[in-house]
């Protein structure tokens, strides 16, 4: 292919450069760059070979686990870039919040706010992290249209990005719930060793909706509203500003309490807190949704993954 | 050693948005037959075409084209972005995609961080992040506007952090659109002598580009890309010959012959 005068050329402006001129190109490769791997990209309607892309991107996310880091490190810095107190105002807000409504609710609902302070305080900022993952995760990838357009990068790693960025946020929150819990003397009970698996589940859960959601919102553009009104709903006919046992005399909530996803997540997390005993139904509706969630997820990834960046 | 097989390569893009009836027929009228409907009778534009190349160490390879041909599509297809509908990619070797100035940086963060998330992406070790730093500060020519927002740069300089970036990273395949003409002089000065070095270093280089000036200087061998299919593929002189009229390729001739 190549003639004899461009080969001609090409041997002079190789030759324009003198060995001495060499220090302004780029230095030695460095010990730790990516080794050069062989990469196939075919196209394939076989459902184990999509598979097998599906689990490389995956794995690929969990190695690249120091840029999903930074990443949410960055999203709050800059949310918060040039403003006095920076991330502090996640705690600021939410206390705000919680003490207003706190004591307004607890006369309404005629509630001791010795009890149901606590209480609203750790519903309240597990809901945030809830239905801010839900509303944030339908937009992962749609948010990150220029980084998945501009090189080959693994896409779970936008929805561990969702993740990851309100695990901080509820690291801030965490603190609040920490001084309600010391000012009114509630201590989580001897069953919170299951605040560990609990806390495992909800990642997973997290990582799983924000995959979910976002392959959807990115695909259909309606998803980010749809979810928005649904979120809103679930916050009102699930137990979060108020307790079930506060309607248990009316017989009506069992069903609305006992078929709700949410509530069932929220338990196993807000019960061993309050110091409430370990609740077993709960845990049971939890990992029945978590398991049909994986499911569901799983096929909608690995079937739409190669057609992510033709949605953006 | 790098290389890279496109092999019978096609991409449809999906049209979602089109639903529109009497739009369709106006858009499938207007458009020489690239528009078709899959089986779902969804509209999709077929960007590429049963597209096949093989590039070797030390290939430098140039695409020229209209406005539309699949230049920009076949790139970033090549890059693992878009992956085909049919045919495969194979690529031996790390591949950088330079297709545009912003090259996926967060133009709210400082030039510092997006180069710290570039090398995490890469997997770099936090020495190395800060090596990276120092070495794209001092090609860019950037030093203390690496501290400011990248949305507060001009254009060019979003150019040369881009550039800098992308090849302080020392990528063995190289793809890149013609944005980084954009630079000035002194910097393309630079950026030439960069790029030559890498490619002595037996790597590939695939560069997307309007002007046959450049295509002369740069490339060794040149695909003309025509409805998202290769028209013609061959030696710089030879196809531009083919695609130029008689008087502007003389013209390309004697620019190239001076920058050379």
């Amino acid at each position: 292919m190549v003639d004899a005068a461009s080969s001609f050329r090409y041997r002079q402006s190789m030759l324009m450069i003198a060995p001495g001129q060499d220090t302004a190109g780029p230095g030695s490769p460095p010990a730790d760059a990516a080794p050069a791997a062989r990469l196939i990209i075919a196209a394939s309607h076989s459902w184990r070979e999509r598979l097998r892309l599906a689990m490389t991107d995956l794995g690929a996310t969990a190695r690249l686990w120091p840029l999903v880091w930074t990443l949410s490190l960055f999203d709050i810095r800059l949310r918060y870039r040039g403003s006095l107190l920076g991330p502090l105002w996640l705690t600021l807000s939410t206390a705000i919040m919680v003490a207003a409504i706190g004591v307004l609710y607890a006369k309404l609902f005629h509630q001791d706010v010795a009890t149901y302070l606590p209480f609203l305080t750790i519903s309240l900022v597990l809901w945030n992290f809830i239905s801010t993952v839900a509303s944030e995760g339908t937009t992962c990838f749609t948010q990150a249209d220029a980084m998945i357009r501009s090189m080959r990068m693994p896409h779970s790693v936008h929805a561990a990005r969702v993740v990851m960025r309100n695990v901080l946020v509820l690291g801030h929150n965490i603190v609040v719930v920490a001084l309600v819990f010391m000012l009114f003397g509630t201590r989580p009970g001897l069953d919170c060793f299951t605040l560990l698996p609990g806390f495992l589940l909800w990642l997973a859960d997290a990582f799983a909706a924000s995959l979910l959601l976002g392959l959807f919102g990115a695909r259909f553009r309606d998803i980010p509203p749809i979810v928005a009104s649904v979120m809103q709903i679930a916050f009102y006919i699930t137990p979060i500003m108020w307790n079930p046992a506060m309607l248990a005399h009316r017989g009506l909530v069992r069903a609305i309490v006992e078929l709700n996803p949410f509530y069932a997540l929220l338990e196993i997390m807000r019960g061993p807190l309050l110091g409430l005993p370990l609740d077993p139904a709960a845990w049971q509706i939890a990992l029945a949704y978590s398991l049909g969630l994986f499911l569901v997820t799983g096929l909608v990834f690995v079937r739409a993954r190669p057609r992510l960046p033709y949605w953006l | 050693m790098a290389q890279l097989i496109v092999d019978n390569v096609s991409v449809s893009f999906p049209l979602y948005h089109t639903e529109g009836r009497s739009l369709k027929k106006t858009v499938l009228a207007a458009a020489s037959g690239r528009l078709g409907e899959d089986s779902r009778h969804r509209l999709t534009v077929e960007a590429l075409r049963g597209v096949s190349f093989t590039l070797n160490s030390g290939d430098r390879l140039g695409f020229i084209g209209s406005n539309g041909a699949g230049k920009t599509t076949l790139l970033r297809t090549m890059a693992g972005i878009y992956e085909p509908v049919a045919g495969s990619i194979t690529t031996e070797g790390a591949v950088t995609a330079l297709l545009d100035p912003g090259q996926g940086m967060n133009p709210d963060l400082t030039g510092n961080e997006n180069i710290r998330l570039r090398a995490l992406f890469n997997g770099y070790s936090e020495a190395h992040i800060r090596k990276l730093q120092e070495d794209v500060a001092a090609f860019a020519g950037l030093d203390q506007f690496l501290a400011l927002p990248v949305r507060t740069y001009s254009s060019g300089m979003v150019v040369r952090l881009g550039f800098a970036m992308a090849t302080a990273i020392l990528p063995q395949i190289l793809l890149m659109d013609e944005w980084l003409l954009a630079g000035d002089a002194s910097f393309l000065d630079k950026a030439r002598h960069r790029l030559e070095t890498m490619v002595r270093g037996a790597e590939i280089l695939v560069l997307s580009s309007h002007r046959p000036d450049i295509i002369l200087e740069w490339c060794n061998r040149l695909i003309w890309m025509e409805n998202g299919m290769v028209k013609a593929d061959g030696s710089p002189e030879e196809v531009l010959a083919a695609y130029l009229p008689p008087d502007q390729f003389a013209h390309a001739l004697e620019a190239a012959g001076k920058a050379a």
